[in-house]
């Protein structure tokens, strides 16, 4: 049996979005294995997006369950969580589609905010901070290590001081995975992380990917188009289309289902082969 | 071919100002040259004036303002505003100013008394140490304000209300308890933070317009009810004899066992004000110094994520809801501290001292020192309300002075005078200031 039917970190049951007459996602059920890299595939408009807008709260589902299974024993129940719950208490973290930094604030500062409800406990909610007192100087120092750890980890430790809105495109990508990190997820989504970026930047993203769920007992659930890198790194891939879970397997087992192939390249059965061939699947 | 095209220039110039001035000629024909008026010597009927010569005056005035613009910037090579733009100082020379211009500031305000009594006796500097306190007053509402609007970028249109709550905290607590300042000054400032909670639950939902506008309708019930609860307020007739605040005890008033007996000094009523004038600058500092403290600190962090991007707040495990009660609960109490002041100062406050003219000056004084910047408070409060009361000899014109003095700093500085952000925490110990282009204004 599969990792992600024996040990799921995330499990989605029956989720349904409808918003008004529409069916962004109908009835979809799939498991996120723990220390897996999970894919999330499908064409655009699929219902890639409004999943992890309701396994991260931003969405209250219409119907359905999801259960997060903390390293610790403990169970979360997200569709019941308001939005910042998740992140605190159920360590489920998420970067966007759009990327969203605080862009008038140093990169630092980013990952400092990430921080923030460890260091609110660490300053007694502000008024030992007001104060002065010791505690929070040595939490606010282990707070500045972990976030120098982080930019050190996505090649940004030279910038820091600078503002995040002036970084490149890919820079800004990697920096928002930093501060996901930064409030230590047991489960990381990332929404496209990939878009946008250069074949190398591509490549070292996968590397960072890696270094993530090895070595910091991270598990991954990624939307991604780039096939490069959800072929490469993942252990599990779910495709769904038109809101539905089409296949959902290993790598190979999807890369070779037909379902996958007509919903991807829209075309009969018999001419799937050429087409195949052709775009190098 | 270089003298074509100058005749060509002024042709034109000459063309395009005639039509600006038929265009002035038809607007003011109206608006300056016909004005209605009770005729004094008909009994009271509505008359017309015509005044002609205004309207050429008008007229001229647009013709010749046009063609000096045509030659001179808009159809010019070399447009004499970049002249005059390169000789004004560019935006980052204003980035090292803070740091040049605080502490000059602050001893500035500490020996301001003794330097005016010195300089012109303590008759003639009475006058300006209360313009210094009404400043610094508004010093402590804006950077009180700057909390709620330049931090955490919610946008305040009533913030008069928690002055109001503050000065009638006192005014009321003394009159039915017999409280004094001191004693007061916490809780109005408690009151008027609990108010601001009250106000926030409603608003959280709401984002830039919206929130504006019931933050605005706050500002005006406070007054209304004030206004309108005369058994308890006094209504329109406010209330008087509010106590002076002692210093430890010691009254400032003329006899034995008062503050100037007790130090072996001749009673002068110039004591009062001085003491007065260190209250406020005390209070207005010990606000800096939370705000500077508290931009250090997680809940200062979020304030400023929270203007940059509310959905990524979220995501981080941020409380929003709580973040955005404490900006307006933080921002509420110092408005609150500074309206008990201003009640123990004046003696006397009624509804009227609390419109919303009041919290537009305040905005204004955010908004032009540059969002969520100290030291630009207190540049934009000196120069206005201090400007303000100075051309008072100027008297209806200085409205007008005003106005364009506005217009002219928001054109050459957008984002306020000091537009450049401070990071709260850096690595390397040299961070550079962030340009406003980066930061968000925030959306409520």
């Amino acid at each position: 049996m599969s990792n992600w039917d024996n040990n799921p970190v995330l499990a989605i049951e029956h989720l349904t979005m409808r918003f008004g007459g529409l069916v962004a996602v109908g009835d979809l059920s799939f498991n996120v294995g723990r220390g897996d890299i999970t894919a999330l595939i499908g064409p655009n408009g699929a219902g890639k997006t409004t999943v992890f807008n309701c396994a991260t709260g931003f969405y209250k589902p219409t119907e359905g369950r999801i259960v997060m299974n903390r390293a610790n024993g403990e169970h979360y129940l997200l569709e019941r969580m308001p939005d910042f719950q998740i992140s605190a208490k159920a360590k489920v973290a998420r970067t966007f589609q759009n990327i969203r930094l605080f862009g008038g604030m140093t990169l630092l500062e980013n990952l400092m905010v990430a921080q923030h409800n460890p260091l609110m406990l660490a300053s007694n909610f502000t008024i030992g901070g007001v104060f002065g007192l010791s505690g929070f100087k040595s939490a606010e120092r282990k707070a500045v290590d972990k976030a120098r750890y982080w930019l050190d980890k996505t090649g940004l430790l030279d910038r820091a001081d600078g503002p995040a809105a002036d970084l490149p495109y890919g820079d800004q990508r990697r920096l928002e995975i930093a501060r996901a990190m930064c409030s230590g997820p047991e489960l990381l989504c990332l929404d496209e992380p990939a878009a946008g970026l250069n074949p190398k930047e591509s490549a070292e993203l996968n590397t960072l990917l890696n270094a993530i769920r090895d070595e910091h007992a991270t598990s991954i659930l990624l939307i991604e188009h780039d096939m490069s890198v959800v072929m490469e790194i993942s252990d599990h891939v779910v495709v769904l289309d038109y809101g539905e879970k089409i296949s959902d397997g290993t790598p190979e087992q999807v890369k070779n289902d037909p379902k996958v192939i007509a919903a991807y390249l829209g075309v009969p059965d018999d001419e799937v082969d050429d087409v195949e061939e052709e775009v190098g699947l | 071919m270089s003298n074509l095209k100058k005749d060509s220039l002024f042709a034109g110039s000459v063309k395009d100002a005639a039509a600006g001035g038929l265009v002035a000629l038809a607007l003011f024909g109206m608006m300056i040259g016909m004005q209605a008026d009770v005729a004094t010597g008909l009994g009271g009927q509505l008359g017309i004036n015509y005044r002609w010569g205004a309207v050429a005056i008008a007229v001229v005035i647009v013709f010749a303002g046009r063609l000096l613009l045509n030659l001179f910037v808009w159809k010019s090579d070399k447009p004499v505003t970049r002249t005059v733009g390169s000789l004004l100082p560019k935006a980052s020379s204003f980035s090292g100013l803070g740091r040049f211009a605080t502490p000059v500031f602050l001893v500035l305000a500490v020996v301001l008394p003794f330097l005016l009594t010195y300089f012109l006796g303590t008759r003639g500097s009475r006058q300006y140490l209360d313009l210094a306190i009404l400043v610094t007053t508004y010093v402590m509402l804006g950077w009180g304000l700057n909390i709620v609007v330049g931090l955490a970028g919610l946008l305040d249109l009533g913030y008069v209300a928690f002055y109001a709550v503050g000065a009638y905290s006192y005014a009321l607590l003394a009159q039915y308890f017999g409280f004094s300042f001191w004693v007061c000054l916490p809780l109005a400032g408690i009151l008027a933070a609990f108010w601001g909670i009250i106000l926030g639950f409603p608003v959280l939902r709401l984002r830039g317009d919206y929130l504006a506008i019931v933050t605005l309708a706050f500002g005006e019930i406070i007054r209304v009810v004030l206004l309108n609860w005369y058994d308890f307020t006094g209504g329109p007739d406010g209330l008087s004899n509010i106590p002076r605040p002692s210093f430890f005890g010691l009254d400032f008033e003329r006899g034995e066992g008062n503050f100037a007996d007790f130090f072996g000094l001749e009673y002068n009523s110039i004591h009062r004000i001085i003491f007065l004038y260190y209250v406020i600058l005390a209070m207005a500092l010990v606000t800096n110094l939370v705000t500077m403290r508290l931009r250090k600190l997680p809940i200062g962090r979020a304030w400023e994520a929270l203007r940059e991007d509310e959905i990524a707040c979220r995501s981080l495990g941020i409380n929003t809801t709580n973040t955005k009660l404490t900006a307006f609960a933080l921002g509420a109490m110092f408005g609150g501290f500074a309206g008990s002041f201003f009640a123990t100062r004046q003696g006397f406050i009624s509804p009227e001292s609390f419109t919303f003219m009041e919290s537009a000056v305040i905005l204004a004084i955010v908004v032009l020192g540059g969002l969520g910047s100290q030291i630009g408070v207190v540049i934009a409060a000196v120069v206005m309300i201090g400007g303000f009361e100075f051309f008072r000899g100027l008297e209806e014109y200085r409205m007008l002075v005003f106005g364009l003095l506005m217009v002219v700093i928001m054109v050459w500085r957008p984002r306020g005078l000091i537009s450049v952000r401070t990071p709260s925490i850096s690595l390397s110990g040299k961070a550079k200031g962030i340009s406003a282009d980066l930061v968000q204004e925030g959306h409520g």
